[in-house]
């Protein structure tokens, strides 16, 4: 049941997602170490979000195992939701409810899973939004904010329940260009206070600075991984030279 | 007798007016108690159907689908016939009251879950996998993200069926109900005039017209902000 490697906090071994007759993942294995940010790019399709997905669940595996600080994640009396309190997922379309301000977006989950008083809840919940800089909009509507202000609500709305984990799932896409540098500024604050993060993104400039290794998919394989500088040099496989080349221009 | 008040005095005869003006307003009492119930029940039970689909067990969902089908499809006219003049012969007597009140809701329960079902699949996935890896469960997820946004979609049709249901308590005059319309056409037929008629019509509009315009308030206040 328990992973033997202590240095690690996130394990994936041979991963395999079909949707149907088509295989998405095709054996994956990633293995993560705690307060790494592993950064995840290759063309799409490659299968980058399914295995994002997979990693909290919300895509039910065909195969291959997800142990997540040593617990199997995919184990029929594993406690899912007690999991994914451990798991924060910040989405590319944000998912903020409409019809909760961005402090009720923060502190529902610590209200009705955590239990949390609602006083507490809120004491909580305007310490997280005061870490991505928005305890001034407690209050608002997500309609009544930006794009890049509405994101940072949803990394709030994770962080508040102090997961392990953090997964984002291209947290930039549908930004206004002007909109994704403060959401980047919040992500490089989290990595700077430890939290583990794999990023699924096409932001290679904030790659090649905040990650600490890059993974190459295609075709729903790991086809290449490493440091930055190996990744986005010379070294780096022929596709991923490609692949980036492609990106860059 | 000039037009003008052989009009008058077909539709709008003053004597019938007093006449039979405290049997219509029983009627409005009871066309109110009956409308009242089915909307409680009716909304109620359709919301709770829609919350049994969206569970999507096969089996349940079938019958279920069926049912709200063949609610929507019958004149509801037909439904309060076979219920009331066919339950007695096995066996079980309703009153006319019951009976009216139990098809009305059945019916209005069936369009109300497609409406309810049609407002939680609107709602879009993202709010569940943002719900779901917060960690809340099915139903939490359900209660506290998914039927707010739901409920708020469905307030405009809701409110329409609702009003178009409700107005059928009038075929309660067919198995007897003391309804409005069963008030004003046995006060006709003793009066030979149409006065009664035209005052239950007066009285379907004291009622519903305030329905309506409220229902259009609640529409504007519903057609709410969106994310």
């Amino acid at each position: 049941m328990t992973s033997s490697r202590r240095d690690v906090i996130l394990d994936v071994r041979g991963l395999r997602k079909s949707f149907g007759g088509t295989e998405v993942l095709k054996g994956i294995d990633l293995a993560v170490a705690p307060q790494e940010l592993v950064f995840i790019i290759g063309p799409s399709g490659a299968g980058k979000s399914t295995l994002l997905r997979c990693l909290n669940r919300l895509e039910e595996p065909t195969d291959g195992s997800i142990f997540v600080d040593g617990v199997d994640l995919l184990h029929p009396k594993t406690d899912i939701n007690a999991m994914r309190r451990g798991i924060g997922m910040v989405f590319q379309a944000f998912n903020l409810y409409p019809h909760m301000t961005a402090l009720g977006n923060v502190t529902l989950a610590l209200r009705k899973v955590m239990r949390r008083a609602a006083a507490q809840a809120d004491e909580i919940g305007l310490a997280a939004l005061d870490r991505v800089g928005l305890k001034d909009r407690a209050r608002a509507y997500p309609n009544e904010l930006s794009g890049g202000q509405q994101q940072r609500v949803a990394i709030a709305r994770a962080i508040a329940l102090e997961p392990k984990i953090m997964l984002f799932d291209e947290p930039t896409s549908a930004l206004d260009p002007e909109m994704v540098g403060s959401v980047l500024a919040v992500m490089r604050d989290l990595q700077a206070s430890g939290m583990t993060m794999v990023v699924v993104s096409h932001e290679m400039r904030f790659a090649r600075e905040a990650a600490h290794r890059v993974v190459f998919m295609e075709d729903g394989l790991i086809s290449d991984q490493g440091p930055p500088a190996k990744i986005f040099g010379p070294d780096a496989s022929p596709r991923a030279r490609a692949f980036l080349a492609g990106v860059a221009r | 007798m000039d037009r003008g008040a052989l009009f008058l005095d077909t539709f709008f005869k003053r004597e019938l007016i007093v006449r039979y003006l405290p049997d219509i307003l029983k009627g409005m009492v009871v066309t109110v108690e009956i409308a009242v119930l089915v909307v409680v029940t009716g909304i109620a039970a359709g919301l709770a159907l829609a919350l049994v689909r969206s569970l999507r067990w096969r089996l349940v969902n079938l019958p279920l689908v069926v049912f709200v089908d063949v609610a929507r499809a019958l004149p509801p006219l037909v439904v309060v016939l076979i219920v009331y003049f066919g339950l007695p012969n096995v066996g079980i007597l309703l009153p006319s009251f019951a009976v009216l009140w139990l098809v009305l809701s059945l019916v209005l329960a069936a369009f109300a879950e497609e409406i309810f079902w049609a407002g939680i699949l609107s709602v879009r996935k993202g709010q569940w996998e943002a719900a779901r890896s917060t960690g809340l469960g099915y139903g939490q997820a359900l209660f506290y993200v998914i039927l707010p946004q739901a409920v708020r979609l469905t307030v405009p049709p809701l409110t329409n069926r609702t009003i178009a249901i409700t107005k059928n308590t009038a075929l309660g005059t067919v198995i007897g109900v003391p309804e409005i319309l069963n008030q004003a056409t046995t006060a006709q037929s003793f009066s030979l005039n149409a006065t009664p008629l035209m005052m239950g019509a007066v009285a379907y509009l004291v009622l519903f017209v305030p329905v309506v315009i409220a229902g259009r308030t609640i529409e504007r206040r519903f057609a709410w902000r969106r994310a």
